[in-house]
């Protein structure tokens, strides 16, 4: 079953070209780590998929629903976790709930229902009448995630959603989303952090703008030699070698 | 339907709260005003002498004059400051979970726009009476009738607001956008002194001042407050409106990138 499919998706800025042609599918219960270093095109391929940018060129499906000419269908069936906080600090962490529930038109018994199960599965029901200020940053983030899954999403997407958080943080919320997959979600993970990678995720490394490999993880050319590579690469900056 | 009144409850109420939360945006959106009322009127009654023109029935004190001006100020500053959360969402990312929402992006630029309006009207409602207490009152009538009145002249700021939103990216270019909208629009308008006042030391002035729509977003208040309609400025404030909010979403349309600067 098909979860997410993005073919043949260029964008450009002006006269430079952040995505290049790119194309690939994350099926439903599949963990799918987009890899790129900074400026790999990744921010704008999540702009794209939740349509805060649009491009004439490639065709995003999200569920089945064409993203261009169902934006609002697609959109309804996506739950996103962005790179920076989207969280009001001074409020509890239910309120913050409730208002995105709102905005996904859900009010009253059912979005109570939804906020508790979605906090009680990322493990921070006991905290849902805390201010987000008094939070660590990844509780702030796991609750991002429980907020992102409200709404009943078939598609995930996460753009970093490690970033800035310590090594046990960051691997209990790499474990918490890896479930989700299990449990039937699409999930599209941007990182350019290859140890939260699993052998058995899919893995997409994109490289300015284009799509470098697309397979399992440990399937790729060059098997753990490539993850090596790839970090290589992120850290010097250099271009991978093809 | 049902989805979209939620989705606006939700905006409003967080906007709300918001407000009520940043207890020091809340006493300046007070005491600016008040000030105006209080010192600025106070040097003036004597140099401005206000002879009887609609709606007043009487001889008024400079006070009784600038109160519409100094609530379509309230508004003025409050739209303005709307589309600084905005600029500063746009920042934050909270605009991006704004736009994420399934429902159509007009209607959730619409609610955004019509929570800031309810905290403006708040505003409006705590100076008014802070002035009715100092003794500056308007007919019963006035305060129900105002209600509307404002409704209106706020969502032509805050669209107002939203659209320069659109344009300004960055913080720091806001501040030049205040004082280049917020003090002519204030000043070239009829919120400190009557129109025919302004022709007595310039025409152009004067022709500039009936040119703004802010001019009319007061004299719509003034109106409403006594009771009054005043069709000509609420034809003004509707007009000005539509076409502001018309810009502002061309200026969020997503297929001319209002995330540009992000790769």
């Amino acid at each position: 079953m098909i979860g997410l499919e993005i073919s043949h998706v260029s964008y450009s800025y002006g006269s430079s070209k952040a995505l290049d042609d790119v194309s690939f599918s994350v099926k439903a219960g599949r963990f799918c780590a987009l890899l790129g270093p900074n400026g790999a095109g990744k921010s704008t391929l999540f702009a794209l998929l939740t349509r805060l940018l649009v491009t004439g060129e490639g065709r995003i499906s999200v569920a089945g629903f064409d993203i261009a000419r169902d934006p609002r269908a697609a959109l309804a069936r996506i739950g996103v976790v962005f790179q920076q906080p989207t969280l009001d600090l001074d409020m509890t962490v239910r309120r913050n709930l409730n208002y995105f529930a709102g905005l996904h038109g859900l009010s009253g018994r059912p979005a109570a229902a939804a906020i508790e199960a979605a906090l009680t599965q990322l493990g921070m029901a006991e905290r849902a009448d805390e201010r987000v200020r008094a939070l660590n940053g990844g509780h702030r983030r796991r609750m991002e995630i429980a907020r992102a899954l409200i709404h009943g999403p078939e598609i995930l997407l996460l753009d970093e959603p490690t970033v800035g958080l310590d090594a046990a943080s960051r691997q209990a919320i790499t474990d918490h989303v890896h479930l989700l997959a299990e449990s039937g979600l699409a999930v599209l993970w941007a990182t350019h952090l290859v140890d939260e990678i699993r052998p058995d995720d899919q893995a997409v490394v994109l490289h300015r703008g284009k799509i470098l490999s697309n397979g399992s993880a440990d399937g790729l050319p060059g098997g753990q030699g490539l993850a090596k590579a790839f970090l290589t690469m992120t850290g010097e900056k250099r271009e991978v070698p093809a | 339907m049902k989805p979209w009144l939620v989705a606006l409850a939700a905006i409003v109420t967080r906007e709300n709260l918001r407000f009520v939360r940043q207890r020091g945006r809340f006493l300046a959106a007070l005491v600016r005003p008040l000030v105006w009322l209080v010192v600025f009127a106070a040097g003036f009654r004597a140099v401005l002498g206000v002879s009887i023109i609609p709606p007043y029935q009487t001889y008024i004190t400079y006070e009784v004059y600038i109160l519409p001006g100094l609530c379509g100020m309230i508004q003025l500053f409050n739209g303005m400051q709307s589309s600084l959360s905005l600029v500063y969402d746009h920042e934050m990312g909270s605009m991006r979970l704004l736009l994420t929402s399934p429902l159509p992006r007009w209607w959730l630029l619409f609610s955004k726009l019509l929570a800031g309006v309810v905290v403006s009207i708040l505003q409006v409602a705590v100076f008014l009476a802070i002035a009715a207490m100092s003794g500056i009152t308007m007919p019963p009538v006035g305060y129900v009738a105002v209600v509307p009145a404002l409704l209106a002249s706020g969502l032509m700021l805050g669209a107002l607001g939203l659209l320069i939103s659109s344009t300004v990216r960055q913080l720091e270019n806001f501040a030049g956008v205040m004082n280049f909208v917020i003090f002519p629009m204030f000043f070239l308008s009829s919120a400190l002194y009557p129109l025919w006042k302004m022709a007595e030391s310039s025409s152009l002035l004067r022709d500039i001042c009936a040119l703004n729509p802010f001019t009319y977003a007061v004299e719509l208040i003034r109106f409403a407050l006594y009771g009054e309609l005043n069709l000509t400025a609420l034809v003004w404030v509707s007009a000005s409106f539509v076409l502001f909010m018309l810009a502002a979403l061309w200026g969020y349309d997503p297929a001319r990138a209002m995330l540009r600067s992000k790769g």
